[in-house]
């Protein structure tokens, strides 16, 4: 129980920062500069944008139940399970972005699902 | 050598770096927390102590450092590679990991658990083939 509340953590809030990461980053705007100085003020500038402070703790929740998980279960479990953050991440992209989602990825995000699955019961 | 075949020879050389240092990284974790102990057992007034523990662990160190040497080589090669190239190209990476735990870790893997990672490979293969931007810039 414990361990499917963690790898949940996992692949929600770690896609969750993910998209809170890319909607600070549309507002910082398309990096076209990438001499170093340049890089320091974009990073600045995003440091200012609200979602991306969700975003960072977000991903750094992500990596603590990682760490958690992986004290319970087998590295060759937890990460192709942690592979459902492209599931997460068409939807979050869909609902939250407004980007159009192709059949194609749809597919590819079912065949992941149907992956995870038999991980899930090869392990019992 | 044309810019062509070097531009193709950069791109393999970070492609080994990220399917190597990728997994490489999270198999380091594993065996980090794997002596930290199990999450099972723990209380939150433990958690300080744990989080010590996690920050004294050499591996989990080593692991951090090499998912920052995967991380910057993915961010580099997203510089001139397309993300939809990219991507299904790093799906190999859930096959490396699991062909690490095997070997270095000796963990055990079902037939079932085999083919979950090859279909999941699969499927991240196809997510990754699609257009990597469909929404207009602002």
């Amino acid at each position: 129980m414990l361990e499917a509340l963690l790898l949940f953590l996992v692949v929600v809030s770690g896609t969750g920062g993910e998209i809170c990461v890319t909607r600070a980053m549309k507002r910082v705007g398309e990096v076209t500069d990438f001499r170093p100085l340049a890089i320091a003020r974009v990073i600045l500038r995003a440091m200012k944008v609200s979602w991306m402070w969700i975003g960072i703790s977000m991903m750094a929740l992500a990596f603590f139940s990682l760490l958690a998980v992986l004290s319970i279960e087998n590295v060759s479990f937890v990460v192709p399970i942690t592979a459902l953050n492209y599931a997460a991440g068409a939807l979050g992209g869909k609902f939250f972005l407004g980007e159009r989602v192709t059949p194609r990825r749809w597919a590819g995000v079912l065949i992941v699902c149907v992956g995870v699955t038999l991980v899930w019961l090869g392990k019992r | 050598m044309s810019s062509s075949h070097s531009l193709h020879l950069k791109t393999y050389c970070m492609l080994l770096i990220m399917v190597l240092f990728a997994p490489l990284g999270n198999v380091l974790l594993g065996k980090g927390m794997r002596s930290v102990g199990s999450a099972v057992s723990w209380t939150p007034s433990q958690l300080p102590h744990i989080l010590s523990l996690v920050l004294k662990s050499g591996y989990i160190w080593l692991g951090i450092a090499s998912l920052l040497t995967f991380f910057v080589a993915y961010m580099l090669i997203l510089s001139w590679a397309d993300f939809s190239y990219v991507q299904p190209a790093s799906s190999i990476t859930l096959l490396v990991v699991a062909l690490l735990g095997y070997f270095y870790l000796g963990e055990r893997i079902s037939p079932l658990h085999w083919a979950g990672i090859v279909i999941i490979c699969l499927g991240v293969f196809v997510v990754g083939n699609t257009p990597p931007r469909t929404t207009e810039a602002r």
